[in-house]
């Protein structure tokens, strides 16, 4: 772990994508005390407010430092409370895809067999159609709603993390300390929990890294295409698409700041991410 | 070799059965066929009579058995909005999506391998770093912020090119077609190039990749013990053997395309089936939607059934593995 | 190489002075090649001895103006009828690669591009050289393929080289090298991968285009046994140095240095009857960390303080011979 932290560091990108990281996430579950307003509370907000370019003042004082939407809404508090939902939602699923996905992997690998055939078919199957797709008919047909989404978001990801835990396991099982476990009959669920799942993790924690963006930048598409939350839970995606009629106008600060967030989210995830990949990757460490 | 294309016909054809099975049981058994493929503002008359005329009083595997046979026969379901075979009418908007998604994957080509081969030959130096830079950054941009933006830079503020609808078509084989007019074309470079953005950001991974593989072979050093020009090496012996899993992975990624077309569409107003799955899910017109579901199901196991051949075909090593 | 030039007042076809190549990576400087000095007339043909890792095919990499970073050509000179190859930009050396000075390399699985014609990557090599139209190349092509004993050229040009056995690649790769009939070939092993009968067919092949066109060769392989019935001359290298330099009959009948004396005595059809095959005991050093003194000094039964202290120099003991020991095996009955 301090080895694996040492080598991270000597990547200036990656140690700035981490601080960023760490900064975004920081502000999203503080949103409602680092936002100037609750953009939720209708009392807050005025409409006679409404598309205010950035750094203009509102009537009572207060300047709107990304500007205001339709509403009269300040944007900045507004992006920081949908960045709070986006990642919510994007984490939740993940970490359930991340538990059924293991449950599926570990078992196609420690059964083996019809198990095994059956889960990788499944897993073949789910991962021929691009995940977009999947997500979108799955919404169009359950209706919109964050519980919807969520379910969405797992079904497309739980097939990678089963590919990875089956593949890392299939590996680790062969080696010695697993024989040496089983010798001392210790039982199969705790062999899998205590011993093999710890070995898993890193490949697993590379493609959850890949699979988090991913599923953020998804539940924008699906929540910018309206299939998405509710909305009374706007995401970035729907910040994104309220402001899409604007933009017409010029009016352009409505879309374009919460994409920024999205994109800075999205990107610093991918480089940390990009970053344990290599270093897992033994080829390119010389 | 015969084998060969027997066993992935026939893993096609489970596959295929697999989605019908799947797409059964979400309409019919989880959701309610009712709310799913009866218009909802039918009164009570009309409702009885739908659900008399779709059978959906009869057993469940009568139902299965119908909903089947209507498969076979390419009856998908009557669109409640346009009253209109849901099948004809996706088909009817295919070519538009076809013609975008196939400019795009050109545009994923055009300048995702120059790029790639660029970062593979330079990758300490600072145009090879900025190109894999940019190319995360490819990775992380959502396709339809991108839309946005393009739209805003591009038509609202430069006002250099159109942003909605196909613009002027003309007619091939019967078939509408934009990219056959200099207006069509204009109409079709933003959104192409919004949905090429994420394949420009593979392919360009992909042939850096490559690249770099093809380079360690002893092969290209030979070509340079002949005496060869660094433009032909790269050109000819390096770039050939890069584009295979290039092309490879192109053909695979054209039905993610397709699928993406749906983003895409919907910004730029392109009349192509994904614009038509998106009004259908806003208006609840589930006929349409399970049509486009059985029909991309068709397109995809069929993609991935003409790339497993046609790289069998060509790659001897796949060739030789399979006889043996 | 004033020796050769005494020989024969024409100037060699090669002159190597003190050539040095190193490898510069994470783990440390490698010495590759270091101070190699070798001289070719026409026609002649050298065999460069030594086993796996002593640097001969970096020393042919060095020669071609091939080597690749982390490795770079630190100093000394590669005359090349009279011009000095490592003063010549790359432009300079291109026209000279694949057209005065061709390379066969090791494996001939991996020398040919899987993708490209054998036709195509023939006649490209023509074309590089010199202006002459598709048709006339083809043709010299086809008639290079039937020099090296190819049957039905014409197809064969036509085909890829996954078509190809192993044996018919390494003679396209052979056909490719005398296209242009260079006056020197560098044969980086070029039978190793091949089975022996057709070993022994392409090493007569070679010899006999070699006198026909005055061709000076490099045969590069760690299999004495394979160059003694082809080579006019042996150089043995070991752990990157030149250790021994002479006549073949000379180096076989009378070898100086303990190490060819060893390989000498571990090939199999020269041990006489019952006398047990001796291998030279030891491994070869990393070239990362080289020994103080004599590289071989670790494996060697005849190593002093001497030899632990300083490194030896090339000396001349006799016309045409050359030898690195501070003990060399002078007098017959040290043969053991
Ligand atoms: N690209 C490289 N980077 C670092 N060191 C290298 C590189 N190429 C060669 N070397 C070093 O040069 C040494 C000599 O290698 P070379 O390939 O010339 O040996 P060889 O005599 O041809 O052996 P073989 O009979 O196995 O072909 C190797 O031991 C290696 O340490
Ligand atoms: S110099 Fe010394 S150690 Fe080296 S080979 Fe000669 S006798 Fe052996
Ligand atoms: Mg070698």
């Amino acid at each position: 772990m301090q080895r694996l932290w040492r080598q991270f560091r000597q990547s200036p990108v990656a140690l700035i994508s981490l601080a960023v990281l760490v900064a975004i996430i920081a502000a999203a579950v503080l949103a409602p005390l680092l936002a100037p307003q609750n953009p939720y509370d209708l009392r807050q907000i005025d409409v006679l407010d409404g598309t205010l370019p950035p750094g203009s003042q509102s009537l009572t004082g207060m300047t709107y430092l990304l500007g205001t939407d339709g509403q009269g809404r300040d944007m900045l508090s507004a992006i920081l409370y949908g960045l709070r939902i986006s990642i919510g939602v994007s984490a939740t699923a993940t970490i359930i895809a991340l538990a059924i996905g293991m449950t599926l992997g570990m078992m196609a690998a420690y059964l083996g067999g019809r198990v095994d055939a059956v889960i990788m078919r499944l897993v073949d199957l789910q991962l021929s159609f691009p995940s977009m797709l999947i997500a979108l008919i799955l919404l169009a047909l359950l209706g919109r709603g964050v519980d919807k989404v969520i379910v969405a978001l797992v079904t497309v990801q739980w097939a990678y993390y089963a590919r990875t835990v089956r593949g890392a396991a299939l590996v680790e099982r062969g080696k010695e300390y697993i024989e040496a476990a089983k010798c001392l009959r210790l039982s199969t669920p705790r062999i899998v929990f205590s011993h093999l799942m710890p070995n898993c993790l890193p490949p697993l924690i590379v493609v959850a890294m890949v699979q988090i963006a991913h599923a953020i930048s998804l539940e924008a598409t699906l929540s910018f295409l309206g299939v998405g939350v509710p909305v009374t839970q706007p995401s970035l995606g729907m910040l994104i698409s309220n402001g899409f009629d604007f933009m017409m106008s010029g009016k352009y600060w409505i879309s374009f700041f919460p994409g920024i967030a999205l994109v800075v989210t999205v990107m610093s995830i991918n480089l940390v991410g990009d970053r344990l990949r290599d270093l897992g990757n033994p080829r390119l460490n010389r | 070799m015969f084998v060969h294309i027997l066993t992935r016909l026939f893993q096609s054809l489970v596959t295929m059965a697999a989605m019908a099975v799947l797409v059964f049981v979400g309409v019919f058994a989880i959701g309610n066929p009712v709310d799913l493929l009866i218009n909802p503002e039918a009164d009570q008359a009309e409702m009885a009579a739908a659900i008399a005329r779709l059978g959906l009083d009869q057993p469940m595997w009568r139902q299965f058995l119908s909903f089947v046979s209507g498969l076979l026969q390419g009856n998908l379901g009557t669109s409640f909005v346009h009253n209109a075979p849901a099948l004809g009418l996706i088909l009817e908007r295919m070519p538009a999506t076809f013609e975008l998604a196939l400019l795009a994957m050109i545009f994923a080509i055009v300048i995702g391998v120059p790029a790639g081969l660029v970062a593979g030959l330079y990758p300490e130096r600072l145009v090879g770093r900025g190109i894999m830079g940019a190319s995360i950054l490819g990775f992380s941009l959502p396709t339809f912020w991108v839309g946005l933006m393009l739209i805003m830079v591009f038509a609202v503020w430069l006002g250099w090119l159109p942003s909605t609808g196909r613009g002027e078509t003309r007619s091939l084989f019967g078939i509408e077609f934009s990219f056959l007019t200099l207006d069509g074309l204009r109409h079709m470079f933003l959104p192409a190039l919004n949905l090429a953005i994420f394949k420009v950001s593979l392919v360009t991974r992909l042939a850096r990749a490559g690249t770099r593989e093809v380079l360690l072979q002893d092969y290209v050093k030979f070509a340079r013990a002949k005496g060869l020009s660094p433009a032909r090496v790269i050109f000819v012996h390096v770039l050939k053997n890069m584009m295979i899993p290039v092309v490879t992975v192109i053909g695979l990624e054209f039905g993610s395309v397709m699928a993406f077309a749906v983003v895409t569409e919907s910004i730029f107003a392109w009349p192509g089936m994904g614009k038509l799955l998106i009004e259908s899910i806003t208006r609840l017109d589930r006929p349409v939607i399970v049509a486009y579901l059985m029909l991309t199901v068709l397109l995809f196991v069929t993609i991935n059934l003409i790339v497993d051949l046609v790289y069998s075909v060509f790659d001897p090593r796949v060739r030789l593995s399979e006889s043996s | 190489m004033t020796l050769s030039q005494d020989l024969s007042s024409e100037v060699p076809v090669l002159d190597v002075r003190n050539l040095c190549t190193r490898f510069f990576t994470e783990a440390g400087v490698g010495k590759a090649v270091e101070d190699l000095s070798l001289c070719l007339r026409r026609g002649e043909i050298l065999g460069l001895v030594g086993e796996s890792g002593s640097g001969k095919t970096v020393a042919g990499f060095s020669l071609m103006g091939l080597i690749d970073p982390p490795g770079r050509v630190v100093s000394g000179q590669v005359l090349f009828e009279g011009v000095d190859l490592t003063a010549l930009n790359e432009r300079a050396l291109r026209k000279l690669r694949g057209n005065r000075i061709a390379m066969i390399f090791q494996d001939p699985m991996m020398t040919l591009n899987p993708v490209l014609t054998i036709g195509t990557q023939m006649i490209e090599t023509l074309r590089a050289h010199r202006r002459i139209s598709r048709a006339e190349a083809w043709s010299r092509a086809r008639d290079g393929l039937a020099r090296v004993g190819i049957a039905a050229p014409e197809e064969r040009l036509a085909a890829y080289p996954h078509q190809l056995s192993g044996g018919m690649r390494q003679r396209v790769a052979i056909a490719i090298a005398l296209l242009n009939e260079p006056s020197l070939i560098i044969a980086d092993e070029p039978t190793t991968a091949l089975d022996v009968t057709i070993q022994a067919q392409i090493l007569a092949e070679v010899q006999r285009l070699c006198r026909e066109t005055g061709t000076a060769l490099i045969w590069v392989t760690h299999d004495l046994a394979v160059v003694s019935g082809l080579a006019d001359r042996i150089a043995v290298m070991y752990a990157g140095r030149l250790v021994e330099e002479g006549r073949t009959e000379a180096i076989i009948e009378q070898p100086l240095h303990p190490y060819t004396r060893g390989l000498i005595a571990s090939v199999p059809s020269r041990n006489l009857r019952g006398e047990r095959l001796r291998q030279i005991p030891g491994m070869t050093p990393s070239l990362m960390s080289l020994p103080e003194g004599c590289a071989f000094a670790p494996r060697c039964d005849r190593a002093s303080e001497a030899c632990r202290a300083r490194a030896p120099v090339m000396e001349t003991p006799a016309s045409g011979r050359m030898v690195r020991c501070f003990h060399p095996l002078t007098a017959p009955e040290d043969r053991s």
